[in-house]
């Protein structure tokens, strides 16, 4: 057990302004990072002097040894990119973070992550559409795969498996099949996230109101996800600084503890539905979290009903709701009706989830945006706050392998 | 020859593992890869069995017929000229041990998709070295 004067907090939060994909040109994604890592080191009330480690995930253009560098860390003990990819590694990069301060690797390790769509590619399309090959290319044929991620998505793309929002619709129509799963049921979840939005003033979409309505008129993508199922694609960047319970006594502003984190993907899951279509029959319809949110709970000496505030992953609305079922707030299959009975809503829900109005209303930084409201909403900042939360859970793309943390207040 | 999809596709992309999977396909045969040691079947093509960790595996051909296990209806095209929108299917695979694939379901009307809807396989050529292994409905 880590001793308790090294339990890892975190301390300070920052983030830049959060823009529609491709509307930051003025600055570049690695000054982004640079300008939320400053504000989260500031929040904090600690100084770049005392960052030992940095600390990111998905594939982030922004590597540690450059930024120690610009920003003249004295020294640099700690770096770290989380093995698994895209936006399930989001809470891994806390929780490896987490571990380096408690085992006294480092002192101050600061999370980051910096995402400009707009001047790099848009992940949502998976692409522009291809030109038709000149006349003169060779016919298709297969081509070599450099590396194990390409040969797993290598062998799906030629039947068009390209974007998130449909391989994540495969699963959650597998839901709808063996559970009666509405649109409506999703829907609710987008306006419930748009809600909690309009109090946000960092929030992307938090002046454009979405009545469920709205939701089911709107164009058809990878059914059955519906363009308000999918989350936005953003620019933007944000960091959160962890270091352990002694240093966190004097600083800035109230800490917020790490009670668990865990990480980790179920037998033979590899990239999940997005290229895999052999994943274990009983959780297919899954988030694939189920495993390891036990783990998650048994650490932190918690379970589903003292959690008082959570921020959940949300790429897409049925990827919400098959989480729901693996952190147990739900049974398996009951998802649907939770989210109907509002229990998501900052007001009367008995789950307020996504206060900042998450990644289909706040913004998509890769989920960061989502531990940075969970520090938020355990130090009563959040601008659709839960009165009294102690208990927050976080999550990490599911369907992925993913991440989690428990955050408290004590 | 039919054609569903424009030559602008993704091409496939294969590891050593998955070349001859890609051979066998040229020819119109469908396999899925079994470990000699304990028979577990398994897809995409991988060097080790996950049941029994053995290296030892062969190609086994299987009837192209299936079923659909999930899949969804795709509103945006991925290469110019594609008609939208298309389908992108799990197909559960006959006599494969419960090994699935994604592939397409080509000729069908969405509205008339449904979660265990019997399928075959039907080949498109791409070229003389590429065939792709697409499904249509029973009918």
């Amino acid at each position: 057990m880590t001793e308790p004067a090294r339990r890892a907090h975190l301390v300070g939060v920052g983030e830049t302004r959060y823009t529609k994909w491709g509307k930051i040109g003025d600055v570049t994604e690695h000054a982004l990072a640079c300008e939320a890592i400053k504000k989260a080191v500031a929040d904090a009330g600690l100084s770049m002097d005392d960052v030992d480690g940095l600390a990111s995930f998905a594939e982030d253009r922004n590597e540690a040894i450059f930024l120690a560098a610009e920003f003249g860390l004295p020294e640099l003990r700690f770096a770290n990119m989380v093995w698994m990819p895209g936006g399930g590694g989001t809470c891994a990069a806390v929780s490896n973070a987490s571990m380096a301060v408690e085992t006294g690797q480092a002192e101050v390790v600061v999370v980051y992550r910096s995402l400009c769509q707009g001047q790099y590619f848009r992940f949502g399309q998976g692409g522009p559409p291809r030109a038709a090959p000149p006349a003169d290319a060779p016919p298709p044929t297969v081509q070599p795969a450099s590396s194990m991620m390409l040969a797993s998505i290598g062998f799906t793309m030629p039947y068009g498996l390209l974007n998130a929002a449909a391989a994540y619709a495969l699963p959650t129509r597998r839901h709808m099949h063996l559970y009666g799963t509405t649109t409506e049921q999703l829907g609710m979840i987008a306006v419930t996230f748009r809600e909690h939005a309009s109090r946000n003033p960092r929030a992307v979409m938090g002046s454009r109101p979405m009545t469920l309505e709205d939701h089911q008129k709107a164009p058809m993508i990878a059914d059955p996800h519906r363009l308000f199922d999918c989350c936005l694609e953003s620019d933007g960047a944000c960091a959160v600084v962890v270091t352990t319970a002694e240093r966190a006594r004097d600083l800035a502003k109230r800490p917020v503890e790490v009670l668990s984190s865990a990480q980790g993907t179920p037998k033979g899951y590899a990239f999940g539905p997005f290229s895999n279509a052999n994943i274990a029959d009983e959780i297919y319809a899954t988030g694939g979290c189920e495993s390891m949110a036990k783990r998650l709970y048994a650490r932190a000496g918690v379970g589903p009903a003292d959690i008082d505030v959570a921020q959940i992953y949300d790429h897409f609305t049925g990827c919400v709701l098959m989480q729901l079922e693996d952190y147990g707030f739900c049974k398996r299959g009951e998802g649907g009706p939770f989210v109907e009975s509002g229990a998501l809503a900052w007001q009367g829900g008995s789950l307020p989830t996504n206060t900042h109005g998450g990644s289909l209303s706040e913004a998509y930084i890769h989920g960061l945006n989502h531990v940075v409201e969970g520090v938020r909403s355990l130090r009563g900042e959040s601008t659709s706050q839960v009165e009294d939360a102690e208990v927050c859970l976080v999550t990490a793309g599911a369907c992925v392998p993913s991440s989690a943390l428990i955050l408290g207040r004590r | 020859m039919t054609r569903w999809f424009p030559d602008g596709m993704p091409q496939p992309l294969a590891d050593s593992e998955a070349v001859a999977w890609w051979e066998a396909a040229a020819e119109h045969r469908l396999v899925v890869q079994r470990c000699t040691d304990c028979a577990h079947t398994r897809l995409p093509p991988a060097p080790i069995c996950p049941e029994c960790r053995s290296d030892g595996s062969e190609w086994h051909e299987v009837s192209g017929r299936g079923e659909i296990y999930s899949y969804t209806v795709v509103h945006r095209p991925i290469a110019l000229d594609q008609q939208v929108p298309f389908v992108i299917a799990v197909v559960a695979l006959e006599g494969a041990g419960g090994v699935r694939m994604i592939s397409n379901i080509v000729d069908a009307d969405p509205d008339e998709l449904s979660i265990g809807l019997a399928l075959e396989v039907a080949w498109e050529d791409m070229s003389d070295d590429l065939a792709i292994p697409r499904f249509r409905i029973v009918r």
